[in-house]
């Protein structure tokens, strides 16, 4: 198979590790423009590693892997960054010591004009950041954390964002509102690769998904259609 | 020639056994220990004030025989070893770096300020060979010692309990999680290592029958040590034999080269010498990082990866 | 002991703690964002006083005026020593750089020998009429040394607090992973991380020789305080790295009423060791 025309992401049998052990074992995926892309699965399948190796922090072994067409194989982060991709990690995801406003000031590292008025936009996503902008990010709870941390890489304006399990540890409450706030993202056009255990909520903002299983596709179909499958759902989603 | 032959090979041999056991602590457990010549020190005076006859000047001499001394040389050093490495030993191996180079200068200070114990800067003069004062039979003794210890640390690197060293060292996570107590394996490398290093101390003292805290600034000592085992194989026994004698070369053979100066350079050579052997330090961890000598491994663990 | 005394070592204190903060801001920025104590960051003190004193000798400038030298010459070493060696071993482990850093403490010492020789030197020889407030006496050289720390200090918080490169070294040392996805080009910070910890160390070292004397050994001989202040205060935190730096310099200095003088390493040893007992991360909470 080759990458597909018009994609915004794209996997091609990818094949790759830490070390010398291969995790993924030809992991193939898209994501088109305005896609919300959910990667669901059991422990140990992969789907971090599909989304790291994606951004180039997972070593590609064989296979490539593509941003707008463009060959982006095992790039270094900051050129993904400057392309316009964003990765939002599942754990450790804000510099603890820096105030939300200087967060957010890191996302705009690489092109900081018009700063300001990015910063007032994500404001407008996400109020609660506004209200605590001279906070230590290290001193938030976890929900608030996630939304510095998707914050921070809306400031760098990608066109997409890769979301290593966004809702990992949340109160029931917040995970509800971070799926909002995914959906709300996705509608300002910016295309979202997601890696979810809150399968079944996942699915539903979704508007296609992959289950993988050690390290290879098993299903591959849109959210509503995954979530209707009888296998998926004995085998992935707890009955 | 023959008495330079004996004089080199005895010191070549005592900064084997500090190799060996700098391996056991860097090479297979992964621990820093930049404060060598503390312990080594350590080691030097008791060996020196248990086996010199008494003397007003310092403590004791008690005259005990010679494997008193060293044995006693070997506790000492791993007491203090012990209550460093209680404190810093379950922090990032910086920190025992730090608190190794803070030793090493304290026990120097307190050697250089503290003359009711070895009489301070002007040091503790005297010290017997033991069996003979000829310096080949102290020859032997040295080379004795260096078999027996290389014998020791061979046989623990291939027990379960160097196999456990080593998965500490690559894998911390997954050792604590096969139950094992990290802290103590680690604790128990560093002593061991530094009782070696006090039983080097006590050969020294014994070699050149006079020892000052002049004869241990922190530095040269440690260092050249550190760059033998690095160039020889860091975790290889043979290879920090192998780094120490051929680093040994090197060192008293840039002597010879700068011996040729003018005297009135000779400050600048043995500082050309410093400076050569740290570019070598260099040039070895970027260009040859595992020494002369790989690590040997067990068959089993040769296909796995860091 | 009288009131005056112990005022009289305050002061002391408070100067020597300046050194050790400017010394101990760059050591603690180091370890935080490259996981790692550098060793040769004393001799790089030396290097600034050394280069201070070529401009004094060679140019008749006085030496205040030498501290711009000082520090050219120390970040040129400072960075040239990173690109060269330091940026190709980061790709393996950071402990490798600590045997790297301590051998090139060795070999930048060596340099300095075969340069400049082991003899004792001072930048200005001849008596300065000291100045008096009080009971208190306090030297020219002080009075600049107080200066000149107060507004590094000044500068590097503004510098941490409002540029973005600033802001940029703080998250490198928070998660360095994190600042990499973020888009942040770490080996450019890296590269003023040590323009920045060299330039202070540089400015250091000259206030040192002017408190001392210039000699090869005699940065390295401040790596044991300056490592402890850097401990003390919370590794990859410069404002802790001042704080502490202040502290044991305090320490060292009223520590000479009940002990030798010659035991003040040992003072700022047993502070290390005490803090790393009851809170590893120091006063305000950097890594471990």
């Amino acid at each position: 198979m080759t990458i597909p025309a018009g994609s915004l992401l794209a996997l091609d049998n990818v094949y790759g590790g830490y070390g010398g052990v291969d995790i993924l074992r030809g992991v193939t995926m898209t994501v088109q423009p305005g896609e919300i892309v959910v990667i669901i699965g059991p422990n140990g399948a992969g789907k971090s590693t599909s989304m790291k190796a994606a951004f180039g922090l997972v070593n590609v072994r064989e296979g490539r892997v593509a941003f707008e067409g463009r060959d982006i194989t095992n790039w270094r982060a900051d050129r993904l960054v400057k392309l316009g991709m964003g990765f939002v990690p599942q754990e450790h995801n804000v510099f603890p010591s820096l105030t939300v406003q200087e967060n957010l000031e890191m996302g705009a590292y690489l092109n900081p004009k018009g700063m300001r008025a990015r910063m007032d936009k994500i404001f407008g996503i996400f109020p609660r950041l506004a209200e605590r902008r001279r906070q230590a990010a290290g001193l938030m709870s976890g929900g608030e954390r996630q939304m510095v941390a998707m914050g921070r890489a809306l400031m760098a304006e990608p066109r997409m964002l890769l979301l290593d399990e966004p809702t990992a540890g949340l109160s029931p409450l917040f995970i509800e509102q971070t799926f909002e706030r995914v959906v709300e993202i996705n509608k300002l056009g910016i295309g979202i690769l997601m890696v979810e255990q809150n399968a079944k909520q996942a699915l539903a903002i979704a508007h296609r998904g992959y289950v993988l299983a050690m390290g290879e596709n098993r299903f591959e179909d849109t959210g509503p259609n995954l979530l209707a499958n009888r296998e998926v759902a004995e085998l992935f989603l707890g009955g | 020639m023959e008495a330079y032959l004996v004089f080199f090979l005895t010191l070549a041999g005592i900064y084997a056994v500090l190799a060996l056991a700098l391996n056991l602590q860097w090479g297979l457990t992964g621990l820093f220990n930049f404060g060598i010549s503390g312990f080594f020190a350590v080691g030097a005076y008791t060996a020196a004030i248990l086996t010199t006859n008494p003397s007003p000047n310092h403590l004791g001499g008690f005259g005990l025989p010679f494997l008193v001394g060293a044995g006693a040389a070997m506790v000492a050093a791993g007491i203090l070893a012990f209550a460093i490495g209680l404190v810093t030993i379950r922090l990032r191996t910086d920190y025992l770096a730090i608190a190794t180079i803070g030793i090493a200068e304290i026990v120097r200070l307190v050697f250089m300020n503290e003359a009711w114990i070895g009489y301070g800067v002007r040091g503790i003069p005297g010290i017997p060979r033991p069996f003979s004062p000829d310096p080949v039979v102290f020859l032997g003794v040295v080379a004795v010692l260096l078999l027996l210890v290389f014998l020791a640390l061979e046989r623990l690197r291939r027990s379960p309990w160097g196999r456990v060293l080593r998965a500490i060292r690559e894998n911390e996570t997954a050792s604590l999680a096969a139950g094992k107590n990290v802290l103590r394996f680690r604790l128990e490398a560093f002593v061991l290592g530094s009782m070696f290093m006090g039983l080097a101390g006590s050969l020294y003292a014994h070699f050149v029958g006079f020892i000052s805290p002049e004869a241990f600034d922190p530095l040269y000592g440690t260092f050249l040590i550190w760059v033998m085992l690095i160039a020889g194989g860091s975790g290889n026994n043979k290879g920090a034999l192998l780094g120490a004698f051929a680093i040994w070369v090197v060192w008293s053979g840039s002597e010879f080269l700068t011996g040729m100066l003018p005297p009135g350079l000779s400050t600048q050579a043995s500082a050309v010498r410093i400076l050569l052997i740290g570019l070598l330090l260099q040039v070895i961890l970027l260009w040859r990082p595992e020494g002369l000598l790989k690590e040997e491994r067990p068959a089993l663990e040769k296909t796995r990866k860091k | 002991m009288y009131l005056a005394d112990f005022l009289q070592l305050l002061v002391y204190g408070v100067i020597s703690g300046s050194i050790l903060a400017l010394g101990a801001i760059g050591v603690s920025l180091i370890f935080g964002i490259l996981r790692f104590a550098h060793f040769a960051h004393g001799d790089l003190m030396t290097v600034g006083a050394f280069c201070a004193l070529a401009a004094v000798t060679g140019l008749g400038l006085p030496v205040i005026a030498a501290i711009p030298f000082a520090i050219l010459g120390a970040v040129v070493v400072a960075v040239g020593i990173d690109q060269t060696i330091y940026r190709r071993l980061r790709r393996t482990a950071p402990v490798i750089l600590l045997i790297s850093s301590f051998g090139m403490a060795m070999a930048l010492r060596a340099v300095i020998q075969i340069i400049w020789g082991t003899q004792d030197r001072v930048y200005q020889s001849g008596i300065q009429l000291p100045y008096r407030i009080g009971d208190i006496v306090l030297q020219p050289a002080h009075v600049w040394i107080l200066a000149g720390t107060a507004l590094l200090v000044a500068a590097v918080h503004l510098f941490l607090q409002k540029t973005s490169l600033g802001k940029a070294m703080r998250a490198m040392s928070d998660n360095m992973d994190l600042a990499r996805v973020t888009g942040i080009n770490a080996e450019r910070v890296i590269i003023w991380t040590w323009v920045m910890g060299a330039g202070l160390a540089a400015v250091a070292g000259v206030f040192l020789a002017m408190d001392t004397r210039l000699h090869p050994t005699m940065g390295w001989h401040m790596m044991l305080p300056i490592f402890a202040a850097a401990i003390l205060g919370g590794i990859g935190k410069p404002y802790g790295a001042i704080l502490g730096g202040l502290i044991i310099g305090v320490a060292q200095e009223l520590s000479t009423l009940w002990l030798s003088p010659a035991y003040k390493p040992a003072v700022a040893f047993a502070i290390m060791v005490f803090m790393l007992i009851v809170r590893p991360q120091g006063l305000l909470g950097g890594r471990r």
